[in-house]
């Protein structure tokens, strides 16, 4: 079975080669500030030993006074797994950066996310409506929709 | 590798939303369920009787369906035409892919607005006489999600509905109950009124 690694582990790892780059860790999860996101993800999924090759999902939940995105990671490798997750605080074009880079998964999810959520992803090459149609008013997922 | 070799252009989605917001606008009001027939029994052209009859006999004992599965309902429909229900006792059993060699649209599951001007446009390519048969709650009324912001309330906004099978989703049964009622309009319709 798929290991889960802590997340205070990991989290630890990252705040020694990028000192200020944790938020909040968990056993369950970490969360990575947004500047340090794609560093973070970069060192994950090129680390020796961690080699989080494959993106399982990423979702978005709004707690009003923020976005939290939630990065779901596997090693197909080392059959492991891990929680990123990073926040956006405020309402108005909450924006983060793009992890299509890193992992080509992220591009339609980030889309759905863009579509329903209204988070826009930095460096998403093609970041457009995907569910609704364009010309659609609001992001019918966020809490203050409607 | 371009990004405008991998994806599509924006100018196409935008089109596509204007096309979908216009078609909207549009469908505010459900369109009339064709029974104007039903009532006509009295106006009827005896000397058409015969004909009709012979004419509808044939058209209700192979009553074409085209492939319309839009969600759960799908399910039951396909059941409905493996061999336990089995539509080829009505001669049913030719799910036909292209809309022009079928006279029912079963609208089987939820109709999104982004969907919604293809199925008119499959309506709109089906020859004469034609039929449609809402199957289901969303198909129905939009069901749970008739308030959502992306759901057709009710198919009757874009096409004449015939009949209305409710479930969620309806048993096979329910869905043969709702052919069986389809076959008995289409004997009462008369050539004497069609078109009118």
């Amino acid at each position: 079975m798929t290991v889960a690694l802590s997340g205070e582990e990991i989290a630890s790892q990252i705040e020694e080669h990028f000192p200020g780059s944790i938020a909040e860790s968990s056993q369950q999860s970490l969360v990575v500030d947004k500047e340090f996101l794609l560093v973070a993800a970069t060192y994950l999924k090129t680390t020796p030993g961690l080699d989080f090759d494959y993106l399982t999902s990423i979702t978005a939940v709004d707690y009003y006074d923020y976005f939290e995105v939630i990065y779901q990671l596997t090693s197909l490798q080392h059959n492991h797994s891990l929680v990123v997750k990073t926040r956006y605080y405020g309402r108005d074009n909450p924006t983060l950066p793009s992890v299509v880079g890193l992992w080509q998964g992220a591009d339609f999810q980030e889309r759905e996310i863009y579509d329903l959520m209204g988070v826009s992803f930095e460096g998403h090459p093609n970041l457009k409506r995907i569910f609704l149609w364009e010309g659609f008013k609001g992001h019918p997922l966020r809490k203050d929709y409607l | 590798m371009e990004i405008g070799d991998v994806y599509s252009s924006r100018q196409l989605d935008e089109a596509e939303g204007e096309a979908i917001e216009l078609f909207k606008a549009h469908c505010q009001q459900p369109i009339l369920d064709p029974d104007e027939w039903l009532e006509e029994e009295l106006k009827r052209n005896i000397l058409l009787t015969s004909v009709d009859a012979m004419l509808n006999w044939s058209r209700r004992s192979s009553v074409w369906p085209v492939n319309f599965g839009l969600a759960c309902c799908a399910f039951e429909m396909i059941a409905t035409a493996a061999s336990r229900f089995d539509i080829s006792r009505f001669g049913m059993e030719i799910f036909r892919a292209s809309p022009r060699q079928a006279d029912l649209m079963i609208v089987a599951g939820t109709l999104t607005w982004k969907m919604a001007p293809q199925l008119r446009r499959i309506y709109d390519q089906m020859p004469e006489p034609k039929w449609v048969l809402a199957m289901g709650a969303c198909a129905i009324s939009g069901g749970t999600f008739a308030q959502s912001y992306s759901v057709v309330p009710g198919v009757n906004r874009i096409v004449p509905v015939d009949v209305y099978v409710p479930g969620c989703p309806p048993r096979p049964e329910a869905l043969l109950y709702g052919i069986r009622m389809l076959h008995h309009k289409i004997s009462k319709m008369s050539i004497a009124t069609e078109g009118k």
